[in-house]
């Protein structure tokens, strides 16, 4: 990397995006772990996305100690530690889509049911209620056509534009890479830091960290520099 | 006095206003209008009082109409409430006319032109059979879980009305054919009830309610009601006051007017017996700055009721730094972070055993009273519900 390369300008602005979610019940409840598989397997992908995605944007400070909330349901409701550490580790990154990492949790479910005689159930715990979210893209102004601007804005910008660049983009737009990495690769031609960003696990920390680990290499690249 | 938008910047997370101003400009120059049974009093009038002029602020016409009603009305819809939230009550076919009428009678006279018209509870909610323009939105601010048969299907004929629902969490909800929308309630930091306060003024408060700031003191805020469960704070208390000399201060409205109130507070004295430590503090209705005061000057905060609604008092604690040990009930434990923010206990025994697990850590308190907080901050805030009301305005289909 030559020394300008980080002060490269691109020839297109990177204009950041916010969301605001509303959570919308769907009226499909399991008690137990029977009925947790099985509703999985019923309901839209959007539910699939909300319990397994949005989910960071609902904690965006606090990492929990379980990053879905399939996983902490089955450990904080029903007790079943060993289901809900088999869940935990599920990692959205490996999936190339919604209905693969639907039929990877379904199969975990049913393959620790097959080894029980009984069926975990919540007893004194709350139901696991599905939900959905309705996404508002919300173009928030901001924009960034250096690397020293994109850094500045991710620093203080709304954490919801970390959200929507880094999972709504990725996941249920369908798109190849992070809005992030993808324009430091092709606007700023900094491949390296785009391999870097692109690498940045988004499922393992809150909302904040993934802010943090953005900053970490942005000013990693630019101290090089 | 109005608050605007922009003194939240201090207590908001970061990006939060600037990102309401941008939101509000997909929905500028659109209308609402919240209609409520109320204007003082209870969750929702308190909701719009602040929500309305910050609307207005960022360019929605919003209006806030409250229905006018009789006497006999507010009895029926007393009633209603009671018998909607799963109580046995009565409620004959002229009380159900009753309803009809006053909700006729003000759908008439009201102005309910606007692109969003949110009808907050089941008071004014039969007003959807004399829709004309907008989409409808019944905002139930009320646990549903368990009602009363008849009173849901008195109710449910108006909800399947509209073009949705909001309920307060998932578990308060009946099943209907309109979409549900979650909405958690949530707290205004620069409320009286909220505001930070200098120390000369929480003690001169604290002094004149005759508490003692001699001892670690475990606080309750709720009415005096059998539901909240002072009994059970007093056994839990008891198991903490094995190894720790501390108090314990039961703070709550209720008495009034109310039998129940008056005995639920008896038993409680009688429970409490000739303890110097436990203090029964009765509170006017609207007694924020002495809510506040009491929750900066408590070392934790117990919220353990046998059956709640949302329970915001849990984030009114939490905004405070105190850790909370809560009960089961849904809404308390969608607010605390288990072992994060504070503990979610199942029994007297349970909270005994965390209160004093948390009296014997002062530099957990500290951490779990932090991390309360912050997470407060970032989900409990009304800014949060300002953002959801915009939201809704603009993904609701224009009619």
């Amino acid at each position: 990397m030559s020394p300008q390369a980080a002060h490269n300008i691109a020839d297109s602005t990177f204009a950041f995006i916010g969301c605001s979610e509303v959570q919308e019940i769907l009226g499909r409840q399991a008690d137990d772990e029977k009925e947790l598989a099985e509703l999985v397997e019923e309901v839209p992908l959007d539910s699939i996305h909300f319990h397994t995605h949005s989910y960071f944007l609902r904690h965006r400070f606090i990492e929990r100690a379980y990053p879905n909330d399939f996983s902490q349901w089955v450990v904080m409701q029903i007790g079943d530690h060993v289901l809900g550490e088999r869940l935990a580790v599920v990692d959205p990154f490996d999936y190339p889509n919604l209905e693969d990492l639907r039929e990877e949790i379904i199969s975990i479910i049913d393959d620790h049911l097959s080894r029980m005689s009984i069926i975990p159930r919540v007893v004194f715990g709350e139901p696991f209620h599905f939900k959905r979210s309705r996404i508002l893209e919300v173009p928030i102004g901001l924009e960034a056509r250096s690397l020293a601007d994109f850094r500045r804005v991710v620093a203080d910008v709304d954490v919801s534009a970390i959200y929507f660049h880094m999972f709504e983009a990725h996941f249920r737009l369908g798109r190849e890479e992070s809005d992030f990495s993808a324009w430091i690769r092709t606007g700023l031609g900094l491949h390296e830091l785009a391999d870097r960003i692109r690498s940045i696990n988004p499922y393992l920390g809150s909302l904040e960290r993934l802010r943090s680990s953005l900053i970490t290499a942005c000013d990693e690249f630019l101290g090089r520099a | 006095m109005t608050t605007a938008l922009d003194d939240y910047r201090e207590v908001s997370p970061k990006g939060t206003v600037d990102f309401l101003y941008r939101l509000s400009d997909l929905v500028k120059g659109r209308s609402v209008v919240h209609v409520s049974a109320v204007r003082y009093g209870g969750g929702a009038a308190e909701l719009l009082r602040r929500v309305v002029p910050m609307l207005t602020a960022l360019g929605v016409e919003a209006r806030w109409e409250v229905i006018a009603g009789t006497q006999e009305f507010f009895a029926v819809v007393k009633r209603l409430t009671d018998a909607l939230q799963g109580r046995d009550e009565k409620i004959t076919e002229d009380m159900y006319q009753t309803f009809r009428e006053i909700n006729e009678r003000n759908a008439k006279a009201l102005n309910l032109e606007a692109d969003m018209v949110m009808i907050h509870d089941h008071q004014p909610a039969g007003m959807v059979e004399y829709r004309a323009s907008g989409a409808w939105l019944w905002h139930c601010h009320l646990d549903l879980s368990q009602p009363q048969r008849r009173a849901w299907t008195f109710l449910r004929r108006y909800a399947v009305k509209y073009d949705a629902a909001i309920f307060s969490l998932s578990g308060f909800a009946q099943r209907l054919p309109i979409p549900k929308f979650l909405m958690y309630p949530s707290i205004d930091p620069l409320s009286p009830k909220n505001r930070e306060m200098s120390r000369s003024e929480i003690n001169q408060i604290v002094d004149r309610l005759g508490i003692p700031r001699t001892k670690p003191i475990i606080l309750q805020v709720a009415k005096f009601e059998r539901f909240k469960d002072p009994l059970g704070a007093i056994q839990a208390y008891r198991i903490v006051k094995k190894h720790h000399d501390c108090r314990l201060v039961l703070a709550g409205s209720g008495i009034m007017h109310d039998p129940e109130g008056e005995a639920v507070l008896a038993e409680a004295r009688e429970a409490a017996g000739r303890d110097p430590d436990i203090h029964l503090v009765q509170l006017p209705p609207e007694a924020d700055l002495e809510i506040n005061a009491l929750q900066r000057t408590a070392t934790v905060v117990l919220q353990k009721p046998l059956k709640e609604g949302f329970g915001v008092t849990v984030s009114e604690a939490m905004w405070k730094g105190k850790p909370v040990v809560g009960g089961n009930a849904e809404g308390i434990a969608a607010q605390i972070i288990d072992e994060v923010t504070g503990y979610v206990v199942h029994s007297a025994e349970g909270a005994g055993f965390r209160l004093r697990h948390l009296l014997n850590n002062p530099g957990l308190i500290a951490r779990m009273g932090a991390a309360g907080r912050e997470h407060v901050r970032r989900n409990f805030f009304i800014t949060r519900q300002l953002g959801d009301f915009l939201t809704l305005l603009k993904i609701m289909p224009l009619q």
